[in-house]
């Protein structure tokens, strides 16, 4: 029940969203965002360690069909509600600067959007999973389609002409693999001894779905885009959460429904994952727009823990995991910086910051810490995963962690670039009068710092939470 | 037997008294009133001075006896297990002891140095910062927790290279240092993995004896496991190729170029290999490669140092040049020598940085030797303790440079007597290249500004007496290996020796007793000083008697003078072989790559789909909101009309 509650309470809360009037509206979705959250503790605290899913709820929903409304959650689905449910709340404090038209909508969507990644997080159901999936879409090109910058509507065309052509084939291969199994259930298709020439173009059906949605290499030209001329909250929910639905996809329905296919392939797809590191980073030097080298790195970081999760390794799997919450906390930290910087000087040009550190010690501080989590300093929270998946990598394929390390040198040119165009030299005119960070600005970030020194030094509650699940997907997929 | 829980505090103690000198001077930044902030940085650092002092000492009184102290698990993932736990020894007691003792002295230097700088509580915040990652970095028992500080102190350096973080310069300077000791950092990382998928842990305690039983001698493994570890040396330690940052780094508050760029932060490559020395001994290959770059860039450096007229850049030179004595050292293998010569350089090399801080001081910011001159009149106990500093890196008896640089150039020797000719050249330059500074420092009159010359002084007591403490340990420290032929006992090598127990097991060879006769070694020292004091000569005559001054800047020189007066143009190939490739490349993905060739295949898919799609024509009306609403309908719909289902 606990798992329908957290799927269906932010619907309810946005239904009250929308009929609450004028900017009170972000006060209770937020208040409602930090309900959900403490429901999502509260599951954590009451989970059992071990492998099993918990808090089932499984009904019979188009019966005749074999399609149930089938969801729970394991460690892994639980790691992935939790990092939804604590960035959510956050990503709405983080507006509380801003003010946008129609506000009841705005804030309604985001709560439309968090149940839907509730639900792509603890389905077990392919229909119900691929609903999810979709109705996760629908809020983020309103997001991006109404309140985006000047080029939105033809950037989130591009945006839905990419999601749709992946989301067919997935379509095209869950629907396969339903008639396989004469059932929707996740647990059916997994016993599916599907041959290996089947698997094969299944895999390629289901992995260009989840590959669009990351990003990876090739499959990435909508993200810079989408990322750079959506409102931040959307870039926030994007890069924070949705592209981990691309990662969570290949770990639930993509590993251990075609082992056969990813034994086939699995090593075109970290090498696609390696070349996206090094492309996006050698990219994200030359950006001028700060959106958009924090898009192109979020491309780079994403390729890594694809790549890890490729190698079927306990290294890189829990590595990916303890990179998806690291990467989410530091990449919605750092666009929420960049937010900070556009309200008081609202230009996202490189060139035309600088100096600004000379009026703000508070918003240095935030900005350096969250930095040194992205280029993975150890002891913050980029380390442990980026350590863990290297080490993957390196187990798969020495040569291929040698590229794929690049990353701790390119990570760190394009970041501190970023921070000296933004943060050092002479101030200008505008910089000039920079004022340091509000309370609401602060109350914002600490505890985002806060997680970024707590995945950093002290990991195991996380590692612990997900161990028993990735060794029993392991079992699956390597049998 | 030690008991080893009663230490436990102490050990923890160590490292995060400085930690929380950093968090408070840190937060409290612009609160605290200054006096207090230049006493909690001490503070934390004596403190932690005295501990070490402490742990040492029973460390004595328990035999000698090394011991690991169990924090908590940090990292568990499968097999691959990661406690966050610290290693002491010999080796970790010693670095603790350099690292908490020159530091305090820098701490306390620094309240009188950094007085009227703006950032004087941001300075100590990070300085403290440093500690505990320097710490960190010699006292962790497995190499992830080395890493930890490795990176730490990179930050640490980052943040104080660019400290003046007005200045574009000082920023690129610090920027390249992050940048080309994560290229090091790299390789280290590698390493780990090698080390952790072959000999299937990351703890040094484990690793060594795993690593005794497994490799034979100069096994491939071995190789590429100490080669990736050195490349993290070479970026750390300012090696050939990785050693362009140094100099640059002087940007720095000299404090900062003292206790980072040559007391502490700089040799932390040659405590990792001093640490790993049973992966070394098993890979001769590893060990000649170390050797041959440790001695290319002690040479190549020293020709730089030459023709610097920076005071600071003169000595970030000479800091390559000696680290590159170290890793010589280690390349044949004198590991402990290595270590005795660290230990020297900090005391010298933190006294030359401090003294030239303190001209710095005196001269209003001036760094330029071409406008000093006679100082040693205006700044007596500057001169004086730059002198000793001075003896002791030319390698002149009885001071300390002379007895670890011997110790080395005696090993070359018997590994290879064109090495040590060309070490005992490289010394020769090194004697050439300080006393050119000093005489043009502090001898003949003054070349500077009227301004310049009023304003003369010496500094305060808080920057003298590190000088003077500084200067004692610099003259004595000898003692610490005073060689048997002089009538010593070489206590440090033997304090070392059980370090390198199973070294002596796998490569028995390489450990040998010296074959070398009393008179011999008389000869190979008589040599060596002969030669520094030929070049103390040369530069008396060169400086002192004919007055020479190096020419001005914008002077047509020489081709060959040329060539090393810009650094052999090394800044530049690397620019033009590294880094504008790079960013042109990031120009063409960008540009063409990214827009035509991945776009086009994009629209192209898309275009083929429009075209089959003739079918829902009727559907295509081209406005996203219909089909958005169109998905929710359906959706809403499939929901509704299961609704009974799922209730009932």
């Amino acid at each position: 029940m606990l798992t329908i509650f957290l799927i269906v309470f932010p619907l309810i809360a946005a239904g009250f969203a929308l009929l609450a009037k004028g900017e009170s509206v972000k006060r209770i979705a937020f208040l409602f965002a930090l309900v959900e959250f403490a429901a999502a503790l509260y599951a954590i605290f009451q989970f059992t360690p071990g492998p099993a899913p918990q808090f089932v709820a499984n009904y019979p929903w188009i019966a005749s069909l074999g399609i149930s409304f089938h969801v729970s959650m394991d460690g892994i689905s639980a790691l992935l509600v939790l990092l939804t449910t604590l960035l959510v709340p956050f990503i709405i404090l983080s507006t509380f600067g801003n003010s946008y038209k129609n506000p009841s909508a705005f804030y309604g969507l985001i709560l439309v959007m968090q149940s839907a990644l509730v639900g792509v997080f603890t389905a077990r159901d392919a229909f119900l999973f691929y609903l999810f999936w979709e109705a996760a879409l629908i809020p983020v090109y309103f997001l991006a389609g109404i309140w985006g910058g000047e080029r939105r509507i033809q950037i989130t065309f591009k945006f839905f002409v990419y999601t749709i052509f992946g989301s067919l084939f997935m379509l095209l291969g869950l629907a396969y693999l339903y008639n396989q199994a004469g059932t929707a259930d996740l647990d059916a298709i997994y016993a599916l001894n599907l041959p290996a020439a089947t698997q094969s173009w299944l895999f390629w059906a289901l992995f260009i779905a989840f590959a669009i949605k990351m990003p990876v290499f090739p499959f990435h030209t909508w993200q810079p885009d989408t990322y750079s001329e959506s409102p931040t909250p959307a870039t926030m929910l994007l890069s924070g959460i949705m592209l981990k639905m691309g990662i969570y996809g290949v770990i639930r329905w993509l590993l251990p429904v075609v082992p056969l296919g990813v034994a086939q392939w699995g090593t075109t797809a970290i090498i696609l994952s390696v070349i996206g590191i090094v492309y996006g980073s050698v990219i994200a030097i030359r950006q001028r727009n700060v959106k958009r080298v924090l898009a192109y790195s979020s491309f780079a970081h994403v390729g890594l823990m694809s790549a890890g999760v490729f190698t079927l390794s306990p290294e890189g799997l829990q590595g990916a995991m303890v990179q998806m919450l690291a990467h989410g906390v530091n990449i919605v930290g750092l666009f929420f910086i960049m937010e900070i910087i556009y309200r008081r000087v609202p230009t996202r040009e490189l060139n035309q910051l600088g100096g600004i550190t000379q009026n703000t010690p508070n918003l240095t501080v935030y900005f350096m810490v969250l930095l040194l989590g992205s280029v993975a300093l150890p002891l913050t929270s980029g380390f442990v995963g980026e350590f863990l998946l290297l080490a993957g990598v390196f187990r798969f394929n020495p040569w291929y962690a040698a590229i794929a390390g690049l990353t701790i040198i390119l990570s760190a040119v394009y970041m501190l670039r970023l921070f000296q165009g933004v943060m050092f030299g002479q101030p200008n005119e505008q910089t000039a009068l920079f004022s340091d960070l509000t309370l609401a600005e602060k109350a914002t970030l600490i505890p985002l710092v806060v997680m970024v020194f707590w995945i950093g030094m002290y990991p195991a509650p996380f590692l612990k939470l997900t161990e028993p699940s990735v060794t029993e997907l392991l079992r699956l997929v390597v049998r | 037997m030690v008991d080893l829980s009663q230490y436990t505090l102490t050990c923890a103690l160590i490292p995060f008294i400085p930690l929380i000198g950093f968090l408070i001077n840190g937060i409290g930044f612009r609160h605290i009133p200054k006096g207090l902030v230049g006493l909690t940085g001490s503070a934390a650092s004596i403190l932690s001075f005295g501990l070490s002092l402490y742990l040492f000492n029973a460390f004595l009184a328990g035999g000698n006896q090394s011991f690991t102290v169990y924090l908590f698990d940090w990292i568990t993932v499968g097999d691959l297990r990661i406690s966050f736990s610290f290693l002491i020894d010999q080796l970790s007691l010693l670095m603790l002891l350099i690292i908490t003792g020159v530091g305090s002295l820098i701490h306390i230097y620094s309240i009188g140095y950094m007085k009227h700088d703006a950032g004087y509580g941001k300075f100590f915040a990070f300085l403290n910062l440093f500690l505990f990652s320097m710490l960190l970095l010699v006292m962790g028992s497995n190499y992830p927790i080395m890493f930890i500080g490795w990176e730490g102190v990179g930050l640490c350096s980052y943040l104080l290279i660019g400290f003046w973080n007005k200045n574009t310069n000082y920023n690129n300077a610090a920027r390249k240092a992050f940048i080309m000791n994560r290229i090091g950092d790299l390789g280290f990382l590698l390493g780990i993995f090698l080390i952790f998928y072959t000999l299937g842990s990351v703890e040094f305690t484990e690793v060594m004896p795993k690593a005794a039983t497994v490799f034979g001698v100069d096994d491939g493994t071995v190789i590429a496991i100490t080669l990736l570890l050195f490349v993290g040396a070479m970026g750390k330690s300012a090696q050939i190729p990785l050693y362009t940052w140094l100099p640059d780094a002087m940007a720095g508050p000299t404090p900062v170029s003292a206790l980072i760029h040559a007391a502490t932060m700089v040799t932390a490559g040659i405590y990792m290999v001093i640490r790993s020395n049973v992966l070394y001994t098993l890979a001769p290959t590893t060990l000649g490669v170390v050797a041959v770059i440790g001695l290319a860039t002690a040479l190549l450096a020293a020709t730089i140092g030459i023709f610097q007229n920076d005071i600071k850049k003169v000595l970030a030179y000479s800091t390559v040049s000696q680290l590159g004595y170290m890793f010589l050292g280690l390349g044949v293998a004198a590991y402990s020598s290595a270590m005795f010569h660290v230990i020297t350089h900090a005391f010298f090399k933190a006294l030359l940085f401090l003294g030239a801080g303190s001209v710095i001081h005196a001269m209003s910011d001036e760094q330029d030797i071409r406008r000093m001159g006679g100082l040693r009149r205006h700044l007596p106990v500057t001169f004086a303790t730059f002198l000793v500093a001075t003896i002791a890196i030319a390698g002149i008896p009885p001071f300390s440079g002379f007895f670890s640089k011997d110790e080395i150039l005696m090993h070359v020797y018997e590994h290879s007597p064109v090495m040590w000719v060309l070490a005992v050249i490289g010394s020769m330059m090194t004697s050439f290249y300080m006393f050119r500074l000093l005489f043009l420092t502090f001898a003949g009159t003054f070349r500077g500004t009227h301004e310049q010359e009023h304003h003369l002084h010496e500094s305060p007591a808080s920057m003298t007496i590190p000088l003077l403490v500084l200067a004692i340990l610099s003259a004595a420290g000898g003692v610490l290996g005073l060689p048997e032929v002089l009538g010593g006992g070489n206590w440090l090598a033997k304090f070392m020796s059980p370090l390198f127990d199973l070294s002596r097991q796998v490569r028995p060879e390489s450990f040998t007793q010296t074959h070398l006769s009393h008179s011999q070694e008389y000869i190979l020292m008589g040599v060596s000083v002969a030669a520094a004091l030929l070049a103390l000569g040369a530069a008396a005559v060169l400086y002192v008697s004919r007055k020479a001054v190096p020419a001005p800047e914008g002077t047509r020189l020489p081709a060959l003078q040329n060539l090393i007066y810009n650094k052999y143009y090394v800044d530049e190939f690397y620019n033009n072989i590294i880094v504008k490739p790079l960013l042109a490349l990031g120009d063409f993905l960008y540009g063409v790559f990214e827009f035509l060739v991945i776009d086009l295949i994009v629209n192209g898919v898309g275009k083929a789909t429009n075209g089959l799609s003739g079918v829902f024509r009727r559907f295509q009306t081209g406005n996203i909101g219909f089909y958005i609403i169109s998905m929710v309908v359906g959706i809403i719909v499939i929901l509704l009309i299961n609704l009974r289902g799922f209730i009932l």
